[in-house]
């Protein structure tokens, strides 16, 4: 069909955890300008189960850019060559005909590898778990409006909070460093009146996970941020560092 | 203490170290650029050796530059660390990188820059801090001034010390405004000037230092 696409994939493949992994070729062919990237590899895995092979074992869950499930670092660039977009939302016609693109899990020792482009994100959860959480009362919720909040901190509350914790920062960081993700995770409580409960603690408590789990320092390049696929800022990176020096001066 | 150890030996607390001793040098390099600017006077070198005269002698200055010296081994120190720390988190290479979509190539490229640096002041360090401090060469007749005139001759070392502004330059274009950042002074308000200063500081301070081993060996000055 006209304005369909044939592709050469280049895929690391890797058994699990322990075996090294190693890039297989694919030829691709027909592939629709409409398909996302991962119907793509949909396209392909239907072929390759046809054929009695192993399917690429790949993350996705929502389909729709808001689970964060999908994790494909395409071209040298987590979630491919489109700014503010998961793989699932990447659509073919962002390539040409004949195009060889090339496909890696996210690198990071904190995210080993399960299968293939699969790898293994709990250590965002035992960050979260460290001190991602605010100390609230149970019983009837209360009124919404009850609690006056600043504006400006609402709305930059809500931008943190927009993170889908798919690691895409991780993946692009130079470092590996997880810092606009756990910056994003601070910030979304530590704007908001009920996250000051547990504020001195919080940021000590997550970075200190944060660097056990194995994460890199941050080198401000500035790369997280673009690659984000919800835009997290590292304006966010900034407040996690006043939140954890204040706590380190002023907690007892 | 160990609260304030545990805290500089964080990832968080490894990157405020090196902002404050890279702010720390930043304020030197505005002293020393200032003073070797004298030579632009062309007055033979008179308010430059009264200002190196200055110095190498005030009991304040001579204090200051135990820290400076300090300042310097702790950022080399805590740079080499962060590099080592950081180059574990991915065991794993990626096959392909598209860096240049994301980021500078400078912002990614500051161990290597750091080195540079670090080669470069080891020349510059024997060329004049050696010659001054540490040695008997030091006089009316050979000042620190008539040493940069000779050391200049060498087109060998001209071009080593362009090299190392240029070096510095893009040290400083990602370093100042990176330094804010890492003591969490990012802020709509001040940081687009904060950036701006930044470059204006990389370029003014780089090129001034460039221009000076130019300028000798070229007899702009004498």
């Amino acid at each position: 069909m006209e304005g369909n696409l044939n592709l050469t994939l280049k895929i690391w493949r890797q058994k699990n955890t322990q075996t090294a992994g190693k890039f297989e070729t694919y030829q691709v062919s027909g592939i629709s300008t409409d398909m996302s990237f991962l119907e793509m590899i949909d396209v392909l895995n239907n072929r390759l189960i046809e054929e009695g092979d192993d399917p690429v074992a790949f993350d996705h869950d929502c389909r729709e850019g808001i689970c964060g499930m999908c994790s494909m670092y395409i071209n040298g660039r987590p979630h491919g060559p489109n700014r503010g977009v998961t793989t699932c939302q990447l659509h073919m016609r962002s390539f040409k005909d004949g195009e060889t693109i090339t496909v890696e899990p996210w690198r990071a020792s904190a995210f080993p590898v399960i299968k293939d482009l699969v790898v293994n994100r709990s250590a965002f959860d035992r960050i979260i778990a460290a001190g991602g959480f605010i100390s609230v009362n149970t019983g009837n919720a209360q009124d919404a409006n009850s609690l006056p909040i600043n504006k400006d901190n609402a709305d930059d509350a809500f931008a943190a909070a927009a993170c889908i914790g798919c690691g895409a920062c991780v993946a692009a960081c130079k470092n590996a460093s997880a810092m606009l993700f756990t910056s994003a995770k601070i910030s979304q409580l530590a704007l908001l009146p009920q996250g000051q409960i547990e504020a001195a603690t919080r940021a000590q408590a997550m970075v200190a996970q944060m660097d056990e789990e194995g994460f890199g320092a941050c080198s401000n390049t500035g790369a997280c941020e673009a690659e984000c696929p919800k835009g997290i800022s590292i304006e966010n990176i900034a407040r996690m560092n006043r939140e954890y020096f204040s706590a380190t001066f002023s907690s007892k | 203490m160990a609260w304030l150890t545990k805290s500089f030996n964080s990832s968080l607390g490894k990157k405020l170290l090196m902002a404050i001793t890279g702010l720390f040098l930043i304020s030197f390099l505005i002293v020393h650029c200032g003073l070797n600017a004298t030579i632009f006077l062309n007055d033979g070198g008179v308010a430059f050796n009264e200002g190196a005269e200055f110095m190498g002698t005030n009991p304040v200055i001579r204090t200051m530059e135990i820290v400076l010296f300090a300042g310097l081994l702790l950022h080399i120190f805590d740079g080499l660390r962060l590099w080592l720390d950081n180059k574990k988190k991915r065991p794993v290479a990626y096959a392909v990188v598209d860096g240049s979509a994301n980021s500078k190539w400078y912002s990614r490229s500051m161990g290597l820059l750091g080195t540079l640096l670090l080669l470069f002041l080891i020349i510059h360090l024997k060329h004049f801090w050696y010659f001054s401090r540490l040695t008997d060469d030091l006089t009316e007749a050979h000042t620190l001034y008539n040493e940069m005139q000779i050391v200049f001759q060498s087109p060998i070392v001209v071009v080593i010390y362009v090299l190392g502004c240029v070096s510095l330059g893009y040290h400083l274009l990602h370093g100042f405004q990176s330094a804010f950042q890492s003591l969490g002074w990012n802020h709509p308000k001040y940081s687009p000037t904060i950036k701006t200063i930044g470059t204006v500081y990389a370029v003014v301070i780089s090129a001034t230092f460039a221009s000076m081993p130019i300028a000798f060996y070229f007899h702009l000055i004498h």
